[in-house]
């Protein structure tokens, strides 16, 4: 039997309920036959509609099998199609679509049709959006649960090139602001790295942004500070993102965190120093990647870093704060803000750590905190000066900027380091004139270079030996054709010589120089000196060496979770050693706060001797030394390692 | 569309129904024909004399006079057993030459009483017995459509049905419960059974009242026979549809305990219920067994097939399920290996470990079949290389166990718009290939080596024939791509497999062709033709040269790829063949079908050596363990069954999935099954406790009735979502990773 059923709008009705099946009525089939012309008898329409029931249902439940074999849920018109030839039937159901056709109720009577719109060719002929190619069917991989567990990547995302807020879009946002606030650190690692690596973010920038804003709000909480801040690191490190002007949000929330005198860090508990030495260095990464977006931002940075320095009324937090903001930007922001301001500041601190009234205790373990974050910029600031000044001397032209060779210099030097090399350079100056209209009298706008050896005595009249221990590159320099270079050491040379003697005129906190290794502990350089020339490794240059120990000094901030070790571990770390003292006293102090720097900066430290070497341990062989070195580095070694830790230390120094 | 019926009856004709009860005595079947054949002949001459006689006085001239014509030529020497029939009458009847085979003749026959029976309708003996001749020539190898549907042709008062089918329930409902849940194995198909008695003889207001009051009384899953069951209100309707050609064309097997039989059989003589008993005498087969009537899950268990259960014999054939011996293939890449590990002086432990292996292979199973039982194609050099990168990959395979769950990689297929129907892994994980709806099949490769085609034989000439790397050359480089399209098939590719060299590619498509293609130049070889339908699946042997494909025609179908035609052809499902497994050792082939049973065949000489049961839809998956002991399947249901081959009995019931299970996998040690299904998962399950937990006594294993515990929740070791993606392939690579396909579906 052949009938056009789909041109004529089948008039189905649910007959009985429990027979659940749509009928044909005979009305239908006397339609039909009409708009063929035939005249039917009602009991001919009545045998005809209940015979094309049965050869429908016929068909449908046929044609199921074809759904079923071709693995889907829905059955499709050419199922049907299949069923009816197979059985013999010309088809008749049309064409398929991947889409359901709507299937739209007459409101009067009760008819049923699919809805067939004209299509207007010309206009489809004539449109500019030409339709794109479908995709090529592919096959994608991913590891959807390992070892049976976890499912690690939602599986199935197709790409897609649509940049608007879509509702994938949105759920993504909502899935990473939840995961990177929530409690799961395993859920905040995905959804930093995904945030890192996602290019199709684009169009949710604004929204990240401002929930980073949200920094403000969350001062009590430093773990949700420390999430904001890594968000703002994945979306600086996402190669995909143009940040553009949202640049300065990012900065100025994330000077927020190195500045502001939080509400979490009320309680002495509470570790705000690492979350502002983290902030630092990202303000120095967000610097150096995308400093170029925003004009003018380089010394706005500077210009509110030195603003809070030079407020006496700000808390030493915020001071620490702009110490390490400083440090971060590099040596130049230090020679420029921090040096110059440094002898106004001084005073201020050494009021504090001169105070030893109970009622300042906590002040004046803050005070240490800053006292450190400054001596460890100003070294690198000594460090990298003599740098650039040799550099710039091995180069001798007169044409070549020392900045340019100091660049050069740092650059074949530091190999290891992972961010984006600090050059030893200012960003272009022309942004600094253009900055100084608007400065207030600042010190370091009308700054002019101070020669080094200056430098170096104003600084050491502040810190005194701790200065002169941390800080390297004399004899490495020694070998240098400057004269400066030499010049420098030797004044190096002579304040270390007689620092045993200002010793007990400085007013030098007794921890830091524990903490340091200062002569006075660990010993004099006389009294336990370390060859220079076994310290550096042969085949190397010396300027190069001098330059590595120098640039370990920053590698070691940025990899420490907590850089400002120098004066703060007084208060941490000695609580939680593990380790009872081998012996009474202060030497015993030096001993334990002195592996536990070897061991994380051990490589920095072998080079670190700027004193004159004793002919007699001349003589030693340079292996005996090179054997020894991996011993410093260890840190995980039972106790009886560490006395030989303990021996060595005195080795380089 | 009705299917041909290749032979798909069972050879009933030669059992026909006596008059008496099937069994007696023994729980043994009705007695070969062989047996009494002068009692057969006596008695169907007497009936043809009866009709003869009803046909003269009721003035039906015609009628006579064909029936005496048929039953003359039958008269002929033996042909089919049922020409014994005419025997008595032959003399009588004008020796008339007529060329008509039998089957035609009898459904002139057939006819004739139909007629007979419109003008009388209410003779049940005369019916009955016009029937009974039908029938005992009707069920050879042609059952034409309009004699089996005669067989309903027998009628008693149609309103009283109702009263007949009450009765029984009443007295069903009455019995002793051990014996209850037997005897409810009887509402099923009386019901059917007598609902299209009434259709078949007109009384279309008494079916439906019939089908309306009754079949809310049947269980739940016939519950898609039933649905086909209410839409046949028409006598003409019954004719070419395939559900009611299943239904007559076999006897549907019931498995009832004797005692339960006993009480069944008093209470019809008692009641003289004729019209029930008729139709369980020549519809139904019952076994009958002796012992402990089973519980009501224990038949739910089993039951549920188009055609009830197994018939016990069905399953007592030995089946050789081990696996053949491996050959032993030296591994000279070993000795590197050695030597590299030589340094690190840890070789030693494995160097006996590997001669124990070998030994272990060297010892024959006993319960594999004989290595060359069927014959086997000789393995090449790279086959053997091969199978040394296989013994090497084995040593790194993890060992899975519900502690350590294997990693599940998750291949999607993108960008699907004509729809995936068929995907399949090569064994090294190297390859995939799908089969879309589109007609296309399409190969990837998923390592970074892409493929490449031969060069033209222009090209080829021009080869150094002799070199090292003539393998190399041979390669078209500018052909090298990841992906490649074979366009061939003009219709839907439902299944798609590799062979186990990787040189081929089998495809089937709703075109009623299996297509073999070369993954050297990437054509079609061959197209094999025979099915004429839709072929559902399509599976290369383990060792490759042998292939088989099922599909809507209920025949599977044997093939060597150099032959055109068939090998063997499997016959006896009563529905579509939706799956095809080959054994381990590639002496048995399974097959899954629509009338929710798997069949088990022997390749060597087509038996059919297993019927299982059980599923309550169509099977669309199965899964051998690497053993070669235990299947696997899974159905529309959403169950997945075990089964021990050896046996031939269900050892298990995994219950987990809310949509059909398209996917089966086992591990490669065999400790994991995973399973892949529509509703998005993939499960993974306890194979080893599985089969550990089945305590099989003789007992057991003699009458086929098995306690299955049901503890599918502690089977089942994890569930795993994918997004939008029915998974329909999943595979071990040989280090027990799972490989899982699908295409991803954003409506």
């Amino acid at each position: 039997m052949c009938m056009r059923y789909e041109e004529f709008p089948a008039k189905m009705t649910e007959t009985r309920e429990e027979r659940r099946f749509a009928e044909v009525p005979r009305e239908s089939i006397k339609l039909m036959a009409e708009s063929a012309g035939v005249e039917l008898g009602d009991d001919v329409a009545a045998m005809l509609a209940e015979d094309v029931c049965y050869r429908l249902r016929e068909a449908t439940q046929n044609s199921s099998q074809f759904m079923r074999h071709a693995k889907r849920r829905k059955l499709t018109v050419e199922d049907f199609n299949r069923a009816l030839r197979w059985s013999n039937t010309e088809t008749i159901c049309g064409y398929g679509a991947q889409d359901a056709l709507p299937f739209r109720p007459l409101k009067e009577g009760e008819l049923f049709f699919v809805e067939d719109r004209e299509v207007n060719l010309v206009e489809l002929a004539l449109a500019t959006n030409i339709p794109k190619g479908c995709a090529e069917t592919m096959v994608r991989v991913h590891v959807s649960y390992l070892d049976g567990k976890g499912n690690l990547e939602p599986q199935g995302t197709v790409p897609s090139a649509v940049q608007s807020l879509s509702d994938d879009l949105l759920k993504y946002y909502q899935q990473i602001t939840r995961a990177i606030l929530g409690e799961d650190p395993h859920l905040m690692k995905v959804a930093l790295l995904d945030l890192q690596s996602n290019s199709k973010i684009a169009a949710l920038l604004p929204y990240f942004v401002y929930v980073i804003s949200g920094v403000k709000s969350v001062s009590h909480d430093l773990d949700q500070l420390n999430r904001l801040l890594h968000m703002v690191k994945s979306l600086v490190q996402n190669p995909y993102l143009y940040l553009g002007s949202y640049v300065r949000s990012l900065v100025s929330s994330v000077m927020y965190c190195i500045l502001e005198p939080l509400a979490a860090s009320i309680n002495p508990l509470n570790d705000h120093w690492t979350l502002r030495d983290y902030a630092a260095l990202l303000l120095s990464h967000i610097f150096w990647t995308h400093g170029d977006l925003v004009s003018g931002l380089y010394h706005q940075i500077l210009l509110s870093l030195q603003k809070v320095l030079s407020d006496p009324v700000r808390p030493l937090c915020s001071h620490y704060g702009a110490v390490v903001g400083l440090h971060a930007l590099g040596w130049k922001a230090v020679e420029r803000v921090l040096y110059p301001h440094l002898p106004a500041y001084w005073a201020n601190l050494q009021a504090v750590l001169d105070d030893y009234s109970v009622s300042n205790a906590q002040v004046k373990a803050d005070g240490h905190k800053v006292y450190g974050a400054i001596l460890v910029a100003v070294e690198r600031l000594l460090k990298m000066k003599a740098v650039s000044l040799s550099a710039s001397a091995e180069g001798g032209a007169a044409a070549l900027q020392g900045s340019v060779g100091g660049m050069m210099g740092f650059r074949e030097s530091s190999p290891g380091l992972s961010p984006p090399p600090e050059p030893l350079s200012e960003p272009p100056l022309g942004i600094a004139s253009h900055l100084q209209a608007g400065g207030a009298g600042c010190q370091w706008e009308e700054w002019t270079p101070v020669s080094l050896p200056d430098m170096y005595c104003e600084l050491y009249s502040f810190f005194g030996d701790s200065l002169a221990v941390r800080f390297s590159t004399g004899p490495a320099l020694g070998g240098a054709p400057s004269a400066t270079p030499i010049q420098s050491s030797d004044t190096r040379k002579e304040p270390g010589s007689g620092a045993a003697n200002l010793e007990s005129t400085r007013k030098m906190p007794q921890l830091t120089a524990n903490m340091n290794i200062s002569p006075r502990q660990d010993g004099s350089p006389r009294t336990e000196p370390a060859p220079p020339s076994l310290a550096t490794a042969p085949g190397r240059s010396l300027a190069r060496s001098s330059s590595s120990s120098s640039s370990s000094v920053p590698r070691s901030r940025s990899s420490s979770s907590r850089p400002g070790r120098s004066a703060s571990q007084s208060r941490d770390i000695f609580p939680k050693a593990r380790f009872p003292p081998p012996q009474v006293g202060p030497p015993a102090f030096s001993f334990l706060i002195g592996g536990r720097q070897m061991g994380r900066r051990c490589q920095g430290r072998r080079f670190q001797t700027s004193f004159t070497p004793t002919p007699s341990l001349t003589s030693l062989p340079p292996r005996a030394y090179a054997h020894k070195l991996p011993v410093i580095g260890r840190v995980s070694k039972p106790v009886r390692r560490w006395t030989c830790s303990h021996y060595s230390l005195y080795l380089p120094l | 569309m009705a299917a041909v019926q290749d032979g798909g009856s069972e050879p009933e004709g030669e059992k026909e129904p006596q008059p008496e009860l099937p069994s007696d005595g023994s729980s043994a079947p009705a007695a070969t024909p062989a047996s009494k054949p002068e009692e057969q002949q006596q008695q169907q001459q007497q009936t043809l004399l009866a009709v003869l006689q009803f046909l003269k006085r009721n003035k039906l001239i015609e009628s006579v006079d064909a029936l005496r014509r048929e039953a003359g030529l039958a008269d002929e020497p033996d042909e089919a057993p049922g020409s014994e029939a005419g025997g008595g009458v032959g003399g009588a009847a004008a020796g008339s030459a007529d060329s008509a085979d039998a089957s035609a003749l009898l459904s002139r026959v057939a006819g004739a009483a139909q007629s007979g029976a419109a003008s009388a309708p209410c003779n049940i003996s005369f019916s009955s017995i016009v029937l009974f001749i039908v029938l005992s020539v009707g069920g050879e190898d042609q059952p034409d459509v309009s004699v089996v549907l005669s067989a309903y042709s027998q009628q008693g008062d149609p309103s009283l049905y109702q009263v007949y089918y009450s009765g029984l329930k009443k007295f069903i409902e009455s019995v002793l419960d051990c014996h209850r849940a037997e005897l409810s194995q009887l509402f099923y198909p009386l019901f059917v059974h007598m609902y299209l008695e009434l259709v078949y003889n007109n009384h279309e207001s008494e079916a439906k009242a019939f089908f309306e009051k009754f079949s809310g009384d049947q269980e739940c899953y016939y519950q898609d026979d039933l649905r086909v069951l209410s839409g046949l209100t028409k006598k003409e309707h019954m004719k070419g549809n395939e559900t009611l050609l299943d239904f007559r064309t076999s006897k549907f097997v019931l498995r009832i305990s004797r005692d339960s039989y006993q009480l069944l059989k008093r209470h019809l003589q008692e009641r003289q219920n004729n019209q029930i008993w008729n139709i369980i005498q020549e519809h139904l087969y019952i076994d009958i067994f002796d012992g402990m009537p089973r519980s009501k899950s224990q038949i739910d268990s089993m039951s549920g097939s188009l055609a009830g259960e197994a018939r016990r014999e069905a399953n007592k054939a030995k089946v050789f399920y081990g696996l053949l011996k491996e050959p032993e293939i030296e591994v000279p890449l070993d000795d590197e290996d050695e030597e590299a590990e030589n340094e690190e002086g840890k070789p030693k432990k494995k160097k006996p470990k590997k001669d124990s292996m070998g030994s272990k292979s060297k010892k024959q199973d006993p319960n594999a079949p004989q290595q060359n039982r069927i014959p086997l194609p000789e393995l090449k050099d790279s086959d053997k290389l091969d199978k040394i990168m296989y013994m090497k990959e084995a040593t790194k395979r993890i060992r899975l166990g519900p502690e350590t769950l294997p990693s599940i990689c998750f291949y999607t297929f993108l960008n699907v718009y004509q729809g995936l129907t068929a995907v399949d892994f090569t064994d090294d994980s190297s390859l995939i290939a799908g089969g879309f709806a589109d007609s296309t099949v399409r190969v990837w490769s998923v390592t970074p080596k892409k493929l490449r085609k031969v060069k033209s034989a222009a090209d080829l000439s021009l080869i150094d024939k002799e070199s090292d790397d003539v393998l190399e050359r041979i390669m078209d480089e500018k052909t090298a791509s990841e992906s490649k399209i074979l366009y061939g098939h003009s219709g839907p590719v439902y299944g798609v497999s590799f062979s186990p060299d990787r040189n081929y590619l089998l495809s089937s498509s709703e075109d009623g062709t299996v297509r073999l293609w070369s993954l050297q130049t990437f054509t079609c070889l061959v197209a094999y033709k025979g099915h004429n339908y839709p072929v559902w699946d399509t599976q290369f042997s383990p060792y490759g040269y042998y292939f088989v494909s099922g599909g809507h025609d209920r025949v599977a179908r044997l093939w060597a790829t150099d032959h055109y035609q068939p090998l063997r052809m499997f016959a006896g499902h009563l529905g579509d063949i939706t799956c095809t497994r080959f054994h381990p050792n590639s002496n048995y082939v399974a097959t899954g079908s629509a009338d929710r049973t798997i069949r088990l065949w022997d390749v060597l000489n087509g038996h059919c050596v297993r019927v299982f049961t059980g599923h309550k839809g169509p099977i669309h998956s199965l899964a051998f363990s690497p053993n070669g002991k235990y299947l696997a399947s899974g159905s529309t249901d959403g169950r997945v069954l075990l089964w021990d081959l050896g046996h031939g009995l269900m050892i298990g019931e995994l219950k987990g999935h809310t949509d059909t299970v398209y996917a089966l996998k086992f591990s490669r040690d065999g400790e994991i099954l995973a399973s892949g299904s529509m509703d998005n998962t993939v499960r993974l399950w306890d194979a080893f406790k599985a089969f550990d937990d089945v305590e099989t006594d003789d007992f057991t294993a003699a009458t086929g009735h098995i306690h299955l515990p049901d503890n599918s929740q502690e089977l089942l070791l994890g569930t795993y979502l994918t997004k939008a993606t029915p998974v329909i392939h999943l595979h071990f690579t040989r280090r027990n990773l799972l490989l899982a396909a699908g295409s991803y579906n954003s409506q």
